[in-house]
């Protein structure tokens, strides 16, 4: 099957060297070239990981539900397993953006938390996708544990534009509350070209991580339904 | 007969055999009543408001009431099929599988108006505000129908859980967010003196929750009964 291409030890194991050293290079990079930025300082290169975190996450969890969509039209059980390895990562990526973000706020806005439609709408999007995972959980058969997930993770996922949208039409009714800076000022500042640099490779370093993790992940599902097969053959014979 | 006549025939009698069973004893429809109310007695504790702020949180107070409630009513719903094996024999009938869908959210959207034609009056009373306008009962229709459309749909999947009923809130809070923002806004901008221009705004994001998740419900609800 298409999955047990993509995840043999070997283009695993080259996966998780890159991934490993593209990391090493973003933080390199952070740290020691791109330049401190002028009013924020130091705290400013959390964005090289932060937005890369945030839209990486995302994208892995518009691909499940292509994945889901897939599983449901095909029943080939390795989208399945790549719809729950992309929703894992992509939790653990948007905890990264949070926390991150959060570290971030502290010295830009003067709070760890603002109830702005971004920030909400990703902790929505969490919670969804924790429900999924909760939701995986509870089932034993696995046919309806991948039927269930694709199903949920289509509406989690379309829910999130229309929240995004809702909360945003409530800001403009009820502004800003807490946050004695301007909480609306993203640390909007201009890009110098080192800074360029840092940014585009660290965007180019998530996605590889991500993209090991999920295979990496992927593959230990595939595993485990293996063990599955074994154990019911015991017990058969 | 024509099929579309058909489809609907299937979707009254299913949602009628739900009345009907309710009818009987009205197990679901007192236990939701009370609920309401206890969930509006809470708040009224928790909050220890004054008299504005009490005419402030009215619309949030209502919703959360409905919500809540709500998830009881459709629990009770679905889980009852699960017991008594009666869903089994609704899928071995020959219908179309999303008239079996639309039977139970009509039935859901039933109970829930039933509670809420009650709840209305008494929380007027209790807030001292008139909530039985045009437009608030616009708002209370199309959110709840929203909420029935996306909480059968879960309902019937959570119920083949083994968490089965705790984890129907977890599931469906998280969806109805956008559903709740605009219905709670709706209604704030429906009771104001001279109702507000926002009105229309979330109005519209109402109806537009409902036709997408009626939408995405009907195409993917075979998928959530099949064996």
């Amino acid at each position: 099957m298409w999955l047990n291409k993509l995840t043999t030890p070997k283009v695993l194991t080259g996966l998780n060297v890159a991934a490993a050293l593209a990391l090493l290079a973003g933080v390199a990079l952070a740290v020691f070239y791109a330049p401190q930025e002028r009013i924020m300082g130091d705290v400013q290169k959390l964005f090289y990981f932060h937005v890369p975190a945030a839209w990486v996450g995302f994208a892995g969890f518009l691909v499940a539900v292509v994945a889901g969509l897939a599983y449901l039209r095909t029943g080939q059980r390795a989208w399945d397993q790549l719809s729950v390895a992309l929703i894992e990562v992509g939790l653990l990526f948007s905890l990264i953006t949070v926390v991150t973000g959060s570290v971030w706020a502290y010295p830009a806005w003067g709070t760890w938390w603002t109830w702005d439609p971004r920030l909400t709408t990703y902790t929505i999007m969490i919670l969804l996708y924790v429900a999924y995972l909760m939701l995986r959980q509870a089932i034993e058969d696995p046919d309806k544990r991948a039927r269930f997930g694709a199903v949920y993770s289509l509406v989690a996922f379309i829910s999130v534009p229309i929240t995004f949208f809702a909360i945003r039409i409530w800001r403009t009714i009820h502004p800003a509350v807490i946050g004695t800076a301007s909480e609306t000022s993203q640390g909007g500042f201009d890009m110098t070209a080192p800074m360029v640099e840092t940014f585009l490779l660290t965007n180019v370093a998530f996605v590889v991580i991500f993209v090991a993790l999920v295979l990496n992940r992927a593959r230990q599902e595939q595993l485990a339904e293996k063990v599955d097969h074994l154990k019911a053959q015991l017990a058969e014979a | 007969m024509s099929a579309a006549q058909h489809f609907i025939r299937t979707v009254w009698a299913v949602a009628r055999k739900d009345l009907t069973t309710e009818l009987r004893n009205r197990e679901s429809l007192s236990a939701m009543l009370v609920f309401s109310l206890l969930v509006v007695l809470i708040f009224n504790f928790a909050l220890a408001l004054n008299r504005t702020a009490r005419e402030d949180v009215a619309a949030g107070v209502l919703w959360t009431a409905f919500i809540f409630a709500g998830t009881l009513g459709l629990n009770r719903s679905l889980a009852a099929e699960k017991d008594r094996g009666s869903l089994d024999g609704l899928l071995l009938a020959p219908i179309d599988r999303s008239a079996l869908y639309f039977g139970k959210a009509l039935g859901n959207l039933l109970f829930m108006l039933a509670v809420e034609a009650i709840i209305l009056p008494v929380f007027s009373v209790l807030y001292n505000i008139n909530l039985l306008t045009p437009l608030m009962l616009a708002v209370v229709v199309l959110g709840t129908l929203g909420y029935a459309a996306v909480g059968t749909l879960l309902a019937s999947m959570s119920v083949q859980t083994r968490a089965r009923d705790i984890l129907l809130p977890i599931l469906l809070f998280p969806v109805a967010v956008p559903l709740l923002v605009a219905a709670v806004e709706a209604s704030r901008a429906a009771l104001l003196p001279t109702p507000a221009a926002s009105f229309g705004t979330w109005l519209n994001l109402l109806i537009a929750y409902d036709i997408i998740y009626l939408a995405v419900a009907y195409m993917v609800f075979d998928y959530v009964v099949e064996e």
